[in-house]
This record gives structure tokens, C-alpha cells and sequence, in this order.
């Protein structure tokens, strides 16, 4: 079982499926690294107490709650990008340990670290010479 | 017959030329063809920029920025941000997505009015940019009292 079969993603929240108009598929980094996958996803301009991150039947889903920052009635003389929540799904396989996700958010950047379960990480073995 | 082939062979001919000046140029950037990639993104960072009384605001998300590494200036109408981001790198690692850009850029926004360059006003907070740029006192609204002309 490939890893990345371990880890894909399922929807980006498509044609209002779950929420409304104004919602974003951060841009996510994943990385596997010998004992643990890692996913970085692009959240900016959200408190960390706005981030709800559920991990329910396989799948972990991240949801970043936007608080506008220009006040309502401003002269926009550019508008180039929407401020709006940020929302997205992984499928997540029998390989990660699922109580051991940890997250943590800096720069408007979420670090969300998988651990993999011990039969999944690469094991070395010694071969030993038969004397 | 062979008036044919001849006529079959030079159709064909032309049919090559055709596909090679139309394949050609799109090779040679003449035709307007660009990959998809540089359609998405024609400048970065994406600005909202909105005008209050006494002030531009400019903002822009920059995740994965840190704030040193981010760099303002103010000449005349020109407010330039340029800015680098550095990707986590990992030696051993293997990559199932990068969605994430990392590098540098350099963006030059011209300001609708002077501004007053000593009081402009910048904060960085969970990757997202913030810039106040007081508008210079000509180009502040003035509130002009029309007086009653009682002759």
C-alpha cells in the first residue's frame, strides 16, 4: 500500500456541498518523511481559536473560520482576492495513528503532523554475516 | 496518376506547413499561448487595497512569510512589497502534493494620491499583510463651509 493512496484529497468543497459561497481550498504541502506525514496548508488571515480540525471514520477535515478586515462600506480601489472561511478534506488511511495528530499554526500557515502507525514506518534490518 | 500524387503530395505539404506555422509559433511565444500556470497567478501577491478619509489600505495574504523577510518602501506614488518565502525542505522526503509556491517576488502598486511617508504604518499577523498609508494633507477631504451671502 502506497502512501499515497494513504492520504488524498476527497473534495474541495465543490458546488456548495457543505458550505457556502466564499470558501477556499487552502493550498496544502504533503510530505512524508520516514515516521510521519505532513501536511501544510495555506490559512491566512485566521486565529488560531477560529480552526477546527475533526478527524471522523477516516477522514480529517479542516475548516478555518475568516474574519473580514476591511470595514463594511469600504472604497474598494482593489479587490484581487475573496476573505472568506477555508475548508478541506483528506482521506486518511489505516496507516496514521490517529490519536496522535498534532497541529499547529504560524504565520497563516497550519502544520498538521500524522504520525504513522509503528508497522507502517520503513524498518531497517541488519544483515548479519553468517560466520 | 502522377499529376495526382503530385497534387496529393503537395496538399499534404501544405497541410505540414500549416501545422509547423501555427505549432511553430505557439513554440515561439508570437501566438498568445501561455501555460495554464501563469494564467492563474499573474501577479503576486494578490492585493485588496480600499480607501478610507485619512487613509489607503493595502493588504495582501502572505502565509509562510516571516516578517523579516518582508520588505516595504514608499517612493513618491510607488509603494513596492517585496517578499521571500522558503519552502520547508526535506532531504528524504517524498512529495504527494505541492500546491505551495516558494521564492521570491516584487510587486509595485501606484498609489491614487500622495501620501504622508512618514506615517505609514505596517503589520504582519497570521500571514496576512497590513498597510495603512495616511493620505498627505492636500489630499485630505476638506469640508468647505459655504457661507450665506446676506448683501
Amino acid at each position: 500500500m502506497s502512501a499515497q493512496a494513504t492520504i488524498e484529497k476527497q473534495s474541495t468543497c465543490a458546488a456548495g456541498s457543505c458550505c457556502g459561497e466564499g470558501t477556499f481550498a487552502p493550498a496544502v504541502d504533503i510530505v512524508e518523511a520516514g515516521d510521519h506525514l505532513a501536511i501544510f496548508a495555506d490559512m491566512p488571515g485566521i486565529a488560531p481559536k477560529d480552526i477546527d480540525i475533526q478527524f471522523e471514520q477516516g477522514t480529517l477535515t479542516i475548516h478555518g473560520r475568516a474574519q473580514p478586515t476591511a470595514a463594511p462600506g469600504a472604497r474598494f480601489l482593489l479587490q484581487e482576492y475573496g476573505v472568506g472561511d477555508f475548508h478541506r478534506t483528506f482521506e486518511i488511511g489505516e496507516m496514521i495513528n490517529a490519536s496522535r495528530i498534532s497541529a499547529e499554526y504560524a504565520n497563516g500557515v497550519l502544520t498538521l503532523r500524522l504520525p504513522k502507525v509503528a508497522a507502517a514506518q520503513p524498518r531497517r534490518i541488519d544483515v548479519k554475516t553468517a560466520t | 496518376m502522377f499529376g495526382r500524387i503530385a497534387s496529393g503530395n503537395s496538399a499534404l505539404s501544405h497541410l505540414r506547413d500549416e501545422v509547423d506555422r501555427l505549432v511553430g509559433h505557439m513554440v515561439d511565444g508570437s501566438v498568445n499561448w501561455t501555460p495554464l500556470a501563469f494564467n492563474v497567478a499573474p501577479t503576486y501577491p494578490a492585493l485588496n487595497v480600499w480607501e478610507t478619509e485619512e487613509a489607503l489600505a493595502v493588504e495582501a495574504e502572505l502565509p509562510g512569510f516571516k516578517m523579516e523577510n518582508i520588505e516595504l518602501s514608499v517612493m513618491g506614488r510607488e509603494l513596492t512589497i517585496k517578499g521571500e518565502r522558503s519552502q520547508e525542505s526535506a532531504t528524504d522526503a517524498t512529495w504527494h502534493r505541492r500546491e505551495r509556491s516558494a521564492g521570491t517576488f516584487a510587486r509595485v502598486l501606484r498609489l491614487p494620491f500622495d501620501v504622508d511617508a512618514e506615517k505609514i504604518a505596517a503589520s504582519f499577523k497570521d500571514g496576512v499583510l497590513h498597510v495603512t498609508l495616511p493620505k498627505a494633507e492636500a489630499a485630505r477631504p476638506r469640508r468647505i463651509e459655504v457661507k450665506t451671502g446676506n448683501q
